[in-house]
């Protein structure tokens, strides 16, 4: 039987929540604009870089590995200095971000079917440009080299070439992380969710707390568990929605692939925001105004945001700090994110980080009990 | 036993070293009108949150309809109406929201919360507000939304803390025929109030003071209990002076000023001649004494007056 009570309590704050329009509305807003802002303002894939390039070849073989960068969209040339320094002064003063120089030897090298070499020279004060220069002129040297090579294997002629023919160094390799829009929305849904769900649970029952209204329940005949599912049931439901948002601006917008399962995703989603959600009634046993659960809500998502993983990679951070991202529930819905979206793997796969997501969840929904009976009484 | 719906002996509540309720026994039959009176401060909510288990007993033991008060509250609470002195509604629910709300947190539902609903509306004569939402109304109505909302649920006991607490006299005389009618019906009500006067309505009265119960009975007991002798009352315009005189003469007993007046109580064998001599020597301006009906305000200072408090 379905108490009428919960569901009493369930009316209420989908009531109250549809008369507080300024919050419906951020809530619902907040997924969008935040994937806009992040996808279009961290995007990675960078186009069109100034570049400038010191020719020491001269040869029909070093225009056409040019003809390959500006070909690429990823690369405009923009200066044609006289020797390295000059390139140094470009990249120091921050006109430009990339040099390529070509060695005197490239086109002999070439035509001789040996390893040919250019340089790139890159600004490394910008992480993203560094990044994304190192994997697009590799790729842009792999593609030249591949041509190359098919020359070589004309029928009759015996393979030789164990390398690549043009290999490129870039200096000032920086950030092997390739952040992409496919990475950060995963991530982003799971920082999303965290910090509404923890803020707006800790909120609505703060805020009975304040106006007196939370006494009034008490000397109802009303229970524990029916009054904590009863105010996280819309809640659940307001995460839902956040987070069929944000896939969509980030799948329509953003062109994100969601290779795996959908259900599955949503079915994971629902341990994850339970621990948010229960992280928020325990704020709201400890907050006594509005103002402090906020404050309580902050000072947990910092450490959530840099520790999980979704703005550094974690195999990064000294052991004992990735013994602390254990008990962040984002460490573990990130990787299952990612793992869904960008891998398509399925539950077995993500088995080792789902059941530790699971044990956090049932340890925070468990204190937030006992301590939220405790207010009770 | 099974006429008695509260059943209460010594009990206690400290916070701290400060003792709230100290060692209160009150019995209440069932259909009476209850009244908890005393001062502001004196225990009487925190006596009512015991009884209802918000606040655990720290001494002593109680039982509502028979339900032990320390392990049963929920049983207590399912069965008993409870309007806060504060009573807090949801400011963002329509007047119809909250009473559907507080109906179904109490497990009403369908036609007959409707049906409990409409009755109610008509009884606190909300008609008219159904619509409007809680934080525009203004307190006369907020008052009568409280009263409704802790009736929806048929309580056999209802317990009323300062209903009248902030209220215009037009809407006090209300609370008191709700009241009333309530009795008439089978309800017990136990209502608390620092206004003497309206608790005269009261089939039966505690007086608590500091967190001790000074006298119990009916309005009539507790005045020829506590009342030894007979009330006077003098009209005049400088009580104060009058009163401190009075209280000189032989046989007046804590004579008290009173509205327009100044009361005291003539203890038997003494001369009503006295008084008035007195006050006719001493050139104040005032009227001759005259006979006064006793009221608990009378009660109150006489019990105050003989544990030492004003």
């Amino acid at each position: 039987m379905i108490s009428h009570r919960l569901l009493a309590i369930i009316r209420k704050e989908f009531v109250q929540m549809r008369r507080d329009r300024l919050t419906l509305a951020m809530m619902l807003l907040l997924p969008f604009v935040q994937l806009v802002v992040f996808g279009l303002a961290i995007n990675t894939d960078v186009k069109h870089v100034p570049m400038a390039v010191l020719d020491y070849s001269q040869s029909p073989e070093s225009r056409r590995l040019i003809q390959s960068f500006t070909n690429s969209d990823y690369f405009d040339v923009v200066a044609w200095p006289e020797d390295t320094r000059a390139i140094s002064r470009l990249i120091d003063s921050g006109t430009l971000k990339v040099g390529l120089v070509i060695d005197p030897d490239y086109a002999r090298d070439v035509r001789a079917g040996r390893v040919a070499r250019a340089q790139v020279l890159v600004d490394a004060s910008d992480p993203i440009t560094a990044s994304s220069t190192l994997s697009n002129s590799a790729g842009i040297a792999n593609v030249l080299g591949i041509q190359l090579l098919g020359r070589y294997l004309r029928p009759g002629t015996p393979f030789t070439p164990p390398q690549m023919p043009v290999q490129i160094d870039v200096r000032g390799w920086f950030n092997p992380d390739l952040l992409t829009a496919n990475y950060i929305v995963p991530g982003l849904i799971g920082v999303i969710l965290a910090m509404t769900m923890m803020m707006i649970t800790a909120m609505a029952i703060v805020k009975e707390r304040e106006t007196g209204t939370l006494e009034q329940l008490i000397t109802t005949p009303i229970k524990t568990w029916e009054l904590m599912i009863g105010k996280i049931v819309p809640y659940i439901l307001m995460g839902y929605t956040q987070m069929t948002i944000a896939l969509l601006v980030g799948i329509y917008g953003f062109h994100v692939p969601v290779r795996g399962s959908l259900f599955l995703m949503y079915a994971l989603t629902l341990v994850y925001i339970g621990c948010y959600l229960g992280l928020g009634l325990v704020i709201s046993t400890v907050a006594r105004t509005q103002q402090q659960a906020m404050q309580m809500a902050f000072f947990l998502f910092l450490p959530t945001i840099l520790l999980s993983g979704f703005m550094f990679p974690r195999a990064g951070m000294p052991e004992w700090v990735q013994v602390l991202t254990l008990v962040i529930p984002l460490t573990y819905y990130l990787e299952i994110m990612r793992g869904i979206v960008l891998k398509g793997v399925g539950l077995v796969a993500l088995w080792r980080w789902v059941a530790p997501m699971m044990t956090l969840m049932m340890a925070i929904l468990g204190i937030a009990m006992l301590r939220f009976k405790k207010r009770l009484d | 036993m099974s006429d008695l719906v509260v059943d209460v002996r010594d009990l206690t509540r400290r916070f701290g070293s400060f003792v709230a309720v100290d060692r209160v026994s009150f019995q209440i039959p069932r259909g009476a009108i209850f009244g908890f009176l005393g001062p502001n401060g004196a225990g009487k909510s925190t006596t009512i949150r015991m009884l209802l288990g918000i606040l655990p007993v720290s001494e002593g033991e109680g039982h509502v309809l028979g339900f032990d008060i320390r392990t049963s509250s929920e049983e207590i609470r399912a069965r008993v109406g409870y309007m806060s002195q504060r009573f807090s509604l949801y400011e963002d629910l329509t007047v119809l929201e909250n009473l559907h709300f507080f109906g179904g947190v109490f497990g009403l539902s369908g036609a007959r919360l409707d049906q409990k609903v409409r009755e109610l509306v008509e009884m606190t004569r909300l008609d008219g507000f159904e619509q409007q939402l809680a934080q525009g109304l203004p307190g006369g109505i907020r008052q009568r939304l409280a009263l409704a909302t802790s009736l929806l649920h048929d309580p056999e006991i209802v317990f009323l803390d300062e209903p009248t607490g902030a209220v215009d006299p037009a809407l006090r005389r209300y609370f008191w025929e709700r009241i009333a009618e309530l009795s008439a019906a089978g309800r017990t009500v136990m209502v608390t109030s620092h206004y003497m006067d309206e608790v005269e309505r009261c089939h039966d009265i505690c007086f608590i003071h500091h967190g001790r119960l000074m006298a119990q009975g009916s309005p009539g007991d507790l005045k020829s209990r506590h009342l030894p002798g007979q009330m006077w009352q003098v009209r005049t315009s400088a009580r104060a002076e009058v009163a401190a005189h009075l209280a000189r003469v032989p046989g007046v007993a804590g004579a008290f000023p009173s509205g327009e007046t100044v009361r005291y109580l003539l203890e038997p064998g003494f001369d009503p001649a006295a008084p008035a001599a007195a006050l006719r020597t001493s050139g104040l301006t005032c009227s001759a004494p005259e006979p006064a009906e006793p009221t608990l305000e009378d009660v109150f200072v006489a019990l105050s007056r003989k544990r030492g408090t004003p």
